[in-house]
């Protein structure tokens, strides 16, 4: 079988950074080709060059043995290349149909459009309602707009970026039989992810990357997960060393926390409890946007609540700001790293003053101890291996990864009781995520009481003592970790959110 | 007082006639915020076009020539601002702040010589048999081309924003100019256009007070009218239909304290005076308290600098 | 083709170099609008540039440099606090006139006293004045999130309608004839402002002025209402997450920007203006948004700035006596200041790569 897209010395260089050197691959029609590599492998840009977002330094792509060098996105859809984006590239304002328009070379009339969006929805087991407002639906739901957006252009080739890191076990399961069927009529899949389980049972070839270059290419479902993950990454991984300790004294009470959303399209918390014992890792899951930032807001002190409803120690201290909670040994850090967690355009010291003017006490009178608090952030990036020229550089200034270290460092460093993360390691190398898994780990060890909030289901299944989920602001019952199945991680988190529907002409 | 020296009929004509400079630069102003620009020089342009207007009609003695070029200063006054933000990024308040200072300046320069002539009066456009209706008559039918255009103009940016598919980018961009430009629109050149129709309107606006509503030019003739439009903008939600109720509501409450004034009303002139301004901060906080609703209207990506990286 | 492609840290040699470039450009732009008027373009650049500073009248100008730089700087650092953390004030010119108002007339009711406490009184009533006048806006803003910009803007007019009134009401002078205007301050020893070094142009809202610089650097790099300030300006999210009320935040800047506008208008009205009168304002609470820019939100910066836009006005009277340039061209003068720096602006954040990115 002739190749569909035969990618040949594709290369792509930003300044001070190589994002693609060389790569080849092939995909043929109706095949299921993973892109597997670490965050920051390359994976996005290469698919961004396909798409014709980015345009490449050298190399040549042939689409069905022409040359293709898409000018712009327009012109790779016109070729019949479409693409779901990681961060959905969705308008919250504007109709589920209007989407889909925007997304249309050349759209039918609105009433058409609405009819098609219908057939297409039920035909591929994705119900969709057209008139619905798009900030309105759930994660999975706005993820099935871009899909419906992509097949209504019968694509060819059909480009799906991190596409489950959004949805529930449940959810994947939908989606992963909509594939199937796209497949099985020809459609060829490109399929990026990090996620080696779901490689291993959908994808027919893989081609791996890692730090631009690639480096490897297989059949996963000849290869184990441990196998895929050494190729990925290089080296073969040390995951954290646990030494679970008896739990001690309740540490951080929530009773009833219930709190109205913040925006309009916020989530609203409702009804919340769960108690962490000191030396206790409470890990907390569920799908991007059930209520985790409104969550770690209520337990940072940022939005605060009325009466008992969070307790330290057993004393409320549901009213006290951020600070007087730092006074208090209760610390927290945020999902987003620049812009919540840390001021981009300000340097590594202005943030390390940010938290930690408190309990640092790096003032005296409201006036600032500039050389104390520059102390401190090199003790910052010193402990927790931030690769930085100095602390006097921007925060935005950092990789991802990096800048996590010194936030995560930053609350780690000034001795937590009860220390609250959202999402510790995301977009994070693995040798970097191990180490924050670490020194979580370590405070736990020493006595602290710790919430995790993330997405990755592994992580939490790693690092938790207990479990719980939230699901369109409700908190599930906090389960031991310990032996919880995949299929009872997926119902905490809310199954498949309502929407299962038979797949028909599927296997 | 005597109130009975306002005449109904003449006091709905000079409503609409005081409302439509307001009107054509809220348009105006509103299409370019659905775009995600927040343009706050709409004063600035205003005035620019005011002036434009005025010397063409007086040099050429036509006063639609004077509209085409007070639309062209506007539009042109309003690139510099359009590239200043887009193509190089700046602040934009500041920016639009800075058009608005240097609007009134360009427009006292531009005018000096032409301060106290009279502009050459407009046809006024009588609809047969319709203008002739009592009341109904002189009241709606019996305008300058202009006014009828502006409320054109309003019909079709509503129908056009609902319904073309220019219209549903424009939007799109200005929810979210990330999203659209992965999906491949060309962000920066749909605002640029947007920035420009602003600026015409704001020019036609401008004109229409120098040409029609006054018509003479004086220096700093706008006072205010250009940051009236710019809130009659959040009134109407980001709507054309409200804008238009906005600018008229707005155009009968300065001809009425202007009656009521000329009546010898017992209120302090300045009271009178102020009454546009104070009414204006009080719709203001009407329509920011009802939050919800008046934060979904408001495009997301308004006043956001966009930069597509790679 | 030229490309922007942002720097990983803002640049310091574009941040300082950029405000120089915007001058030397505005010259430039300045003496071909000039030239196209008709004039002399090198003899207006240096009518308005040189010859206040270093010309054969420039005893009397240097004087008035400060007169025109005090008002100016007072309101600038105001303004700055406010614009740093995303909060624009843009309705100091009423909040100016809202001072004098009062200033002038917590003085005036004590006329004629020549108690030495007139003085103290009428300078805390002017930065009441604009401080109230500010909090209107401010507290909107706080209670029902209503739009700063277009409120304090509004109120520019309204205050205006007031000086109106009052300069031909409530404070006309009794024995003016029936003319519009109060008293003249600088008649009245107990209420003037006078100048503290005889022709230096040094008087006590010029003291203010310097206080306030210091006082601003001081609170911007040392103080921790200085660094909320900024974080809020850079990130109100981080801001919240490091304990910043940002109710109590736009209170205290709009406040103080308030109050000191006021005190540069009370100074103003007990000194070079003498008496609150209709056309008393001159436009120094906008001309100040331009100072405050061009300083680049920084106290010193903005010392110098508002020293370098006190030269154009009086550079712009000179050229306007002298030259017969139009009054009119002065303030386009001053806005084409600040667009210059805007646009220059992107050096500081942005790198400039000329060239086609290759496509093979």
């Amino acid at each position: 079988m002739t190749a569909l897209l035969k990618i040949e010395g594709l290369t792509k260089a930003y300044p001070g950074v190589v994002a693609n050197d060389d790569v080849s691959f092939e995909i043929a029609p109706g095949q299921v080709h993973a892109l597997l590599g670490e965050n920051g492998a390359g994976k996005s840009t290469l698919v961004k060059m396909i798409y014709g977002l980015v345009k490449p330094n050298s190399g040549t792509m042939t689409l069905r043995g022409q040359p293709f060098e898409p000018p712009e996105p327009r012109a790779a859809r016109a070729d019949g290349v479409a693409m779901v984006f990681q961060h959905f590239s969705l308008f919250d304002a504007l109709s589920v149909a209007e989407n889909i328009a925007l997304g249309m070379e050349n759209p039918p009339p609105m009433a058409e459009l609405a009819q098609r969006i219908s057939d297409v929805s039920t035909e591929y087991g994705l119900p969709l309602s057209p008139d619905m407002t798009v900030g309105d639906l759930s994660a999975g739901e706005r993820q099935r707009v871009e899909i419906i957006r992509c097949l209504l252009q019968n694509p060819k080739l059909l480009i799906m970026d991190e596409p489950t890191s959004v949805l529930t076990p449940q959810e994947v399961q939908i989606l992963f039989a909509t594939l199937r069927q796209l497949s099985a009529e020809g459609t060829a899949i490109l399929y990026i992810s990090h996620k080696l389980e779901e490689i291993r049972s959908l994808c027919d070839q893989a081609t791996v990357l890692r730090l631009g270059k690639v480096v490897g290419r297989c059949d996963p479902r000849q290869k184990s997960a441990a196998e895929l993950a050494e190729m990925m990454v290089g080296s073969e991984l040390r995951p954290p060393s646990r030494t679970p300790a008896e739990p001690g004294a309740p540490k951080l009470q929530v009773t009833n926390l219930s709190l109205p959303a913040p925006s309009a399209f916020g989530t609203a918390l409702r009804d919340i409890s769960f108690t962490v014992h000191a030396g206790e890792v409470l890990g907390i899951g569920g799908v991007a946007g059930n209520g985790q930032d409104e969550l770690l807001s209520a337990l940072s002190g940022e939005a605060a609540t009325s009466g008992a409803t969070v307790r330290l120690n057993g004393q409320p201290i549901s009213t006290l700001g951020p600070n007087a909670r730092r006074a208090l040994a209760v610390l927290a850090a945020p999902e987003e790293r620049l812009g919540h967690a840390a001021a981009p355009n300000m340097s590594l010291i202005e943030n390390a003053l940010l938290t930690g003017a408190t309990r640092q006490n790096l003032t005296r009178n409201g006036f600032i101890d500039w050389a104390a608090t520059r102390r401190f952030a090199e003790q910052i990036i010193t402990r927790f291996d931030v690769r930085t020229p100095g602390p006097g550089n921007a925060a935005r200034a950092l990789s991802g990864g990096n800048l996590q270290k010194f936030v995560i460092g930053r609350e780690v460093l000034q001795t937590p009781e009860v220390l609250v993360v959202n999402q510790p390691t995301w977009g994070v190398d693995a040798s970097a995520a191990a180490a924050i898994r670490q020194s979580l780990l370590d405070l736990a060890h020493n006595g602290a009481a710790l919430v995790v909030i993330s997405q990755d289901l592994d992580e939490l299944m790693e690092i938790s003592d207990r479990f719980a989920a939230l699901n369109e602001g409700r908190l599930s019952a906090p389960r031991p970790a310990q032996g919880l199945s995949i299929e009872e991680i997926g119902l905490m988190m809310g199954g498949a959110h309502g929407m299962e529907v038979a797949h028909h002409g599927t296997a | 007082m005597d109130l009975s020296s306002i005449n109904a009929a003449s006091l709905i004509a000079s409503l609409m006639v005081a409302s439509t400079p307001i009107l054509l630069a809220a348009l105006g102003e509103m299409v370019v915020e659905k775009a995600g620009v927040l343009n706050l020089g709409v004063e600035g342009m205003m005035i620019a076009g005011a002036v434009c207007g005025f010397v063409i009609a007086v040099e050429t003695g036509s006063p639609l020539a004077g509209f085409a070029f007070a639309a062209f200063g506007g539009a042109v006054l309003s690139l510099l601002f359009g590239v200043l933000t887009q193509y190089l990024l700046s602040n934009q308040v500041a920016t639009g702040l800075g058009l608005t200072l240097f609007g009134l300046g360009l427009s006292a320069l531009l005018g000096q010589g032409y301060v106290g002539q009279k502009a050459p009066p407009i046809a006024r456009l009588d609809i047969p048999v319709l203008s002739d209706l009592p009341f109904v008559g002189p009241v709606l039918f019996s305008h300058d081309v202009m006014l009828y255009l502006s409320l054109a103009m309003v019909a079709g940016v509503a129908w056009w924003l609902k319904n073309a598919r220019g219209g549903l980018i424009l939007r799109s961009v200005g929810e979210n100019h990330d999203a659209a430009h992965a999906l491949g629109y060309k962000v920066v050149r749909i605002r640029l256009m947007a920035i420009m129709f602003g600026g015409a309107c704001a020019g036609l606006g401008g004109a229409y007070l120098s040409l029609v509503r006054v018509p003479t030019w004086v220096e700093g003739m706008t006072a205010g009218a250009g940051w009236i439009a710019l809130a009659i903008v959040v009134f109407a939600s980001w709507k054309a239909g409200r804008v238009l109720l906005g600018a008229y509501l707005f155009g009968g409450i300065t001809v009425l304290q202007l009656n009521l004034q000329a009546a010898g009303a017992k209120l302090p002139v300045v009271v009178l005076d102020s009454s546009p301004f104070v009414i204006t901060i009080v719709v203001l906080v009407v329509m920011s308290s009802a939050r919800n609703r008046a934060a979904l209207a408001a495009p997301a990506s308004l006043g956001r600098p966009f930069h597509a990286s790679g | 083709m030229v490309r922007l492609e942002q720097r990983p840290s803002p640049s310091a040699f574009w941040t300082y170099a950029t405000p120089i470039l915007a001058v030397l450009a505005t010259m430039v732009a300045g003496g071909v609008l000039f030239a196209l008027l008709g004039t002399n373009p090198v003899a207006v650049i240096r009518t308005i540039f040189w010859d206040p500073l270093f010309g054969e009248f420039a005893f009397y100008y240097r004087g008035q440099l400060l007169v025109k730089a005090g008002p100016l700087i007072l309101i600038a650092i105001g303004l700055s606090m406010g614009f740093r953390a995303g909060i624009w004030n843009i309705g100091a010119e009423g909040q100016y006139i809202m001072g004098a108002i009062c200033g002038a007339g917590a003085g005036l009711a004590f006329y004629p006293s020549e108690s030495f406490l007139i003085f103290p009184v009428m300078i805390i009533a002017g930065a009441l004045g604009g401080w109230a006048w500010s909090m209107i806006p401010a507290i909107l803003k706080t209670r029902f999130g209503t739009n700063e910009i277009l409120v304090s803007l509004m109120l520019v007019y309204v205050a205006e309608n007031i000086l109106a009134s009052v300069s031909s009401g409530l404070l006309r002078n009794p024995e003016g004839q029936g003319f519009p205007g109060s008293r003249n301050l600088r008649n009245w020893d107990a209420a003037a402002n006078t100048e503290i070094i005889t022709g230096s142009g040094m008087h006590w809202g010029v003291v203010a002025a310097f206080i306030a610089v210091i006082l601003a650097y001081i609170t911007l790099s040392r103080h921790m209402l200085g660094f909320q300030i900024r974080l809020t300006g850079e990130s109100p999210r981080a801001a919240r997450f490091a304990s910043v009320n940002p109710t109590a935040l736009i209170l205290i800047c709009m406040g103080l920007s308030g109050a000191l506008a006021g005190l540069a208008g009370l100074f103003e009205v007990a000194g070079p203006a003498g008496q609150i009168s209709i056309d008393f304002n001159s436009g120094y609470g906008f001309t100040a948004i331009i100072v405050a820019f061009l300083g680049r939100l920084n106290p010193i910066g903005i010392l110098l700035a508002g020293l370098l836009l006190a030269l154009t006005y009086i550079g712009g009277e000179a050229a306007q006596s002298n030259l017969g340039l139009p009054s009119a061209a002065i303030q386009l003068f001053q806005g084409m200041l600040l667009f210059f720096l805007l646009a220059m602006d992107v050096f500081a954040n942005f790198r400039l790569r000329f060239g086609r990115v290759g496509v093979s």
